[in-house]
């Protein structure tokens, strides 16, 4: 058998994907393209006001259009226990308000119509009586004495507090700190920003009330992981539930969390006993779906003379919005943050994290963040090139001063992260290659000779991916394992069924390049389901870049598993002892005579015939496999941004940008460089463009692609890719994820590269986006808070 | 109160009573089934909903289905003839040009109106031509190259290749 390609089963190696045959064509099917017979159409209508008593909700109107089928509020709710859920943080939520609004967007009521625009319609003849109250707007003011209190629901609560966090040794860190030669601080913020999936969120709910089946079409990221928890919301027994997750328009950690819009297209279901959709527009997505960030963070440095990077403390007030909805291991508040020790050999590191209420969408860990990993490299590799500021020396240079060494792997960091693998110095100078490094910084001399802004940007990040080990990651008590299972049809083809969900990775593809490279087969025979809960075994789903670690090593196994069941078979069906069979790609074999051997689909025949089998031998072909990682992947790279300032205007052009990854062994590299491009483009969006910020009464100002701006062909440069290959020691395959490498990777690059074109300007630091009006002003020496209205 | 709407899509007739009101992009969705041209922002930003109203692109979102009455649409639906694939289509398989899905069919008909009007576009052309539509997930890099594999493939005039490098 050949591939597509006309070569031999390639395995691992680029390959075309599968998936693309039905998107080119038109023929995908997302959840909006759901339709069945007598579905209904639902609409949420939404608080103006960020913070207000809803004293009345009068549906009287509504109810009584012609088109609308039901009208459910907060009350209807309240009376089948629905009206507040519980986050993935483990705080509740509303789902329709029934006391207080508590940011603008927040779901009041729900409107189920024969048609999409009946819906809308019957929106506004609600009338809600709203008394107004005053919102917190700014993180800073949240703990105020006298702020609003926003969470007034929680009994015994007084302030806006949610959490105190820390990690590192506080001790330790000041002793460096005390006697370090040099030190540098910085106050900076990573601004809310919001993923922004083309698809907006949205669900088809159908319950069946003969069966009592429910079964949702649903945009997430996580089928299994929702199944359980709307079991254990709606009182619909766990093998009742059936969620689909079909094709899914991009989620970014958008998809993540249960929306109120998912649970009222439920409660519409099951009210008309007719199937109800319920689509986001983008407003409602942008306003209300799950941001991303919002860490208002100081850094500190310690340094040595000669260039020694000594110790790292920070302080984080995390702005989580109305509700505590972040999505991350219930024993991490801050997700991940504390790997903010960075790629360095460090002698001590401290973090403490506050974590508050304000009159925002809940949310926080999302747009391919690695639970927050963004932002602890951002914070480094900022403080990193104030401190090669400060000290005069290279950004890069300084950096290959204190890179950990290949031969410190594994290495355990201050706070007590366990790196995998990596070779640090080797990567950034692949990139620094590249980019041709040393000819660009004398190229940046000419032109500041000339009045032009260059600026080359350096950084170098190391991810923490592939969560969790479930002794220690759980969410909402579900530990962080997944499970794959493997079945070999009679005549040689297979069926993977996995739990986590594609978003656009490439999941049928890579997976089945997996049992490929393991079986020997051809990956197009190797048919890869996900996304229903009823056809693949329980996983908690695709987030943090946990796709590959997680599950590719589940594959991988369970490959290797029915490898060995094969084995036995195929001794019988030669009649030698099990023993001396050896395996080549493909094909057991007789040890010394290799011409006596059984290829893989002559096994899977014989597994299902009337051969006669050993004792114990089941007659079959399959093998399962749950995953509890013994560790996180370490992938790592080194970003090289270089920009163009325009000093009369602000604007920022990026002209170059190279990308150096390593993330361990490539399924198939033309997948992963495809992740990177993405990623890429993201940091270009996120330093330079997008922002969901705020006006003093709380209004949201990002709440459309004319405020939200995203990166376009036209911002984003040809990216210049290399690599680096260190194997995970602990990955089956020496895989690591990849998929959120460059998001977290290249915003502090482009922001190190237009802080380094502003030099002449003696500009020190400016908060991201760094827009045209931002860095103008911070050429005038006093740039602004972006996550505020004002100037 | 609905208005008669005649359209050609894709080379068919379709005759319906609907909205004044109605979006092109929820007519052809909702109303005919086809659902390869997608709705993702109602500002005319994104491009999700692109496709032709008399052979130019036009971002459905923004157009109303009584504006197409007597006229031609073409979606992604109508790019494959006769089971074979447009080279815009095949170029993105053959370069990646694509990851979720959901822009594709609003970049895949621009880059045929493009290639149809400039049969050879360098990177700056192809690169303007798309900036009016967002990808979020391949960076535009790979969109560029299949456009770019799409021209040469039109221009040297191969049979289907099978597969491989970009060329």
């Amino acid at each position: 058998m050949t591939d597509v390609n006309g070569g031999p089963p390639p395995g691992f190696g680029r390959r075309l994907r599968k998936e693309d045959q039905r998107f080119i064509r038109g023929q995908g099917l997302y959840v909006d393209d759901v339709r069945l017979p007598g579905m209904l159409h639902g609409a949420v209508l939404r608080s103006p006001h960020p913070h207000a008593r809803i004293l009345s909700v009068d549906t009287l109107a509504a109810e009584a259009h012609p088109k609308v089928r039901a009208v459910i509020t907060g009350e209807t709710l309240a009376s089948l226990n629905l009206a507040w859920m519980p986050t993935l943080s483990g705080d509740t939520q509303a789902v329709l308000a029934t006391d207080k609004v508590r940011f603008q967007g927040q779901e009041v009521a729900f409107v189920v119509a024969e048609d999409r625009y009946s819906a809308r319609d019957a929106l506004e003849l609600i009338v809600v009586d709203y008394e107004p109250l005053p919102p917190v707007v700014d993180a800073r003011r949240a703990l105020d004495a006298g702020a609003p209190l926003i969470r007034d629901d929680q009994p015994g609560r007084t302030t806006n507090h949610i959490f105190d966090w820390e990690a590192g040794d506080a001790r330790a860190t000041e002793a460096v700190f005390r006697d370090a030669e040099v030190t540098v601080a910085q106050d900076m913020l990573y601004p809310r920003v919001h993923p922004a999936p083309l698809e907006t969120c949205g669900a088809v709910a159908d319950f069946d009330r003969v069966t009592g089946k429910l079964t949702i079409w649903e945009t997430t990221q996580a089928p299994h992981a929702h199944r359980t928890l709307y079991a254990m919301v709606s009182g619909v027994p766990e093998h009742k539930i059936r969620v689909i997750s079909p094709d899914i328009g991009g989620g970014f950690g958008n998809k993540v969390p249960i929306y109120p819009g998912y649970l009222c297209a439920i409660a519409g279901s099951m009210i008309t006993s007719k199937p109800v959709k319920w689509m986001e527009d983008r407003s409602e997505n942008l306003m209300s779906g799950s941001f991303a960030r919002d860490f208002h963070m100081r850094g500190e440095l310690a340094g040595s003379r000669d260039g020694r990077i000594r110790a790292v403390r920070v302080t984080v007030l995390a702005d989580h919005g109305a509700f505590n909805g972040t999505a991350q291991p219930s024993k991490f508040p801050a997700g991940f943050f504390s790997v903010f020790t960075g790629s360095y050999d460090l002698e001590a590191a401290y973090c403490q994290v506050t974590g508050v209420y304000t009159n925002k969408a809940p949310g926080g860990v999302a747009y391919s963040c690695s639970f927050r990993v963004t932002e602890a490299v951002y914070l480094v590799e900022r403080m990193v090139d104030l401190l090669a500021l400060e000290l005069g020396l290279d950004p890069a240079e300084l950096r290959l001063r204190n890179l950990l060494r290949p031969e410190q792997f594994p290495y355990t960091c201050q706070t007590g992260w366990v790196y995998d693998s990596g070779d640090y110095p080797r990567t950034l100078r692949l990139a620094m290659e590249l980019a041709g490094y040393a000819e660009l910084r004398r190229e940046q001399e000419a032109e500041r000779a000339n009045g032009s802004l260059m600026g080359i940007g350096v950084s170098f990040f190391t991810e923490a991916v592939g969560a969790g080990p479930r002794k220690h990651m759980d969410i909402l008590g579900l530990g962080m394992a997944d499970g794959v299972e493997l079945r070999m049809h009679p005549t040689g083809t297979a069926v993977l069924r996995i739990s986590v969900q594609t978003q656009g990775q490439g999941h049928e593809t890579t997976f089945a390049q997996i049992v490929a490279e393991e079986l020997g087969i051809s990956p197009d025979d190797v048919e890869v389901v996900h996304g229903d809960t009823d056809q693949t075994p329980f996983g908690l789903g695709t987030y943090g870049s946990r796709s590959t670690p997680v599950s590719g090593a589940a594959t991988a196994i369970a490959a290797r598993k029915l490898r060995e069941h094969a084995r036995l078979i195929a001794a019988a069906m030669m009649e030698v002892d099990v023993a001396d069979l050896d395996w080549e790609r493909g094909r057991w074999f007789v040890r010394g005579d290799p011409d006596q051997g059984r290829t893989i689909t002559e096994i899977a025949l014989a597994a299902h015939s009337s051969l006669e089998l050993p004792e114990g031998v089941e007659g079959h072909l399959d093998a399962s496999c749950v995953y509890n990682p013994p560790n996180l992947t370490y992938p790592c790279g080194a970003y090289i941004c270089v920009v163009d300032v325009d000093p009369g205007t602000g604007k920022v052009s990026v002209r170059r940008f190279v990308a150096v990854d390593d993330c361990g062994v490539r399924i198939n590299p033309m997948i992963v460089e495809g992740q990177v491009h993405g990623g890429l483009a993201d940091g270009i969006g996120m330093a330079l463009m997008e922002v969901i910020a705020f006006d003093d009464d709380g209004n949201c100002l990002g709440g459309s692609f004319m405020d939200y701006l995203l990166p376009t062909s036209l911002e984003c440069p040809s990216w210049e890719l290399g690599e680096t290959v260190t194997p995970s020691p602990h990955h089956p395959i020496g895989a690591k994820g990849v998929g959120e490498s460059a998001t977290v990777g290249s915003p502090p690059a482009v922001v190190n590269a237009v802080i380094d074109a502003l030099r002449p300007y003696g500009v020190r630091h400016a908060d991201m986006p760094l827009t045209p009006a931002q860095v103008w002003r911070a050429i005038q020496g006093r740039p602004f808070r972006t996550d505020l209205a004002i100037g | 109160m609905t208005i008669r709407v005649a359209v050609t899509v894709n080379g068919t007739e379709y005759t319906r009573d609907v909205e004044p009101r109605l979006l092109l992009i929820h007519f052809i969705r909702d109303e005919l089934g086809l659902t390869g041209s997608h709705w993702g922002c109602d500002t005319s930003n994104c491009g999700s909903c692109v496709m032709w109203l008399d052979a130019r692109p036009v971002k459905s979102c923004t157009v109303l289905a009584a504006m197409a009455d007597g006229r031609a649409v073409r979606t992604v639906e109508g790019l494959e003839q006769d089971g074979r694939l447009d080279p815009v289509q095949q170029g993105f398989i053959e370069c990646h040009g694509l990851q979720c899905g959901f822009c594709t069919s609003g970049m895949l008909m621009t880059a045929r109106w493009l290639l149809d009007h400039h049969p050879d576009p360098d990177e700056a052309e192809i690169r303007e031509v798309i900036s009016g539509q967002v990808c979020r997930c391949t960076g535009y890099e790979n969109i560029v190259r299949s456009v770019r594999w799409a021209a040469d493939f039109e221009r040297s005039g191969r049979p289907d290749r099978g597969g491989g490098e970009p060329a």
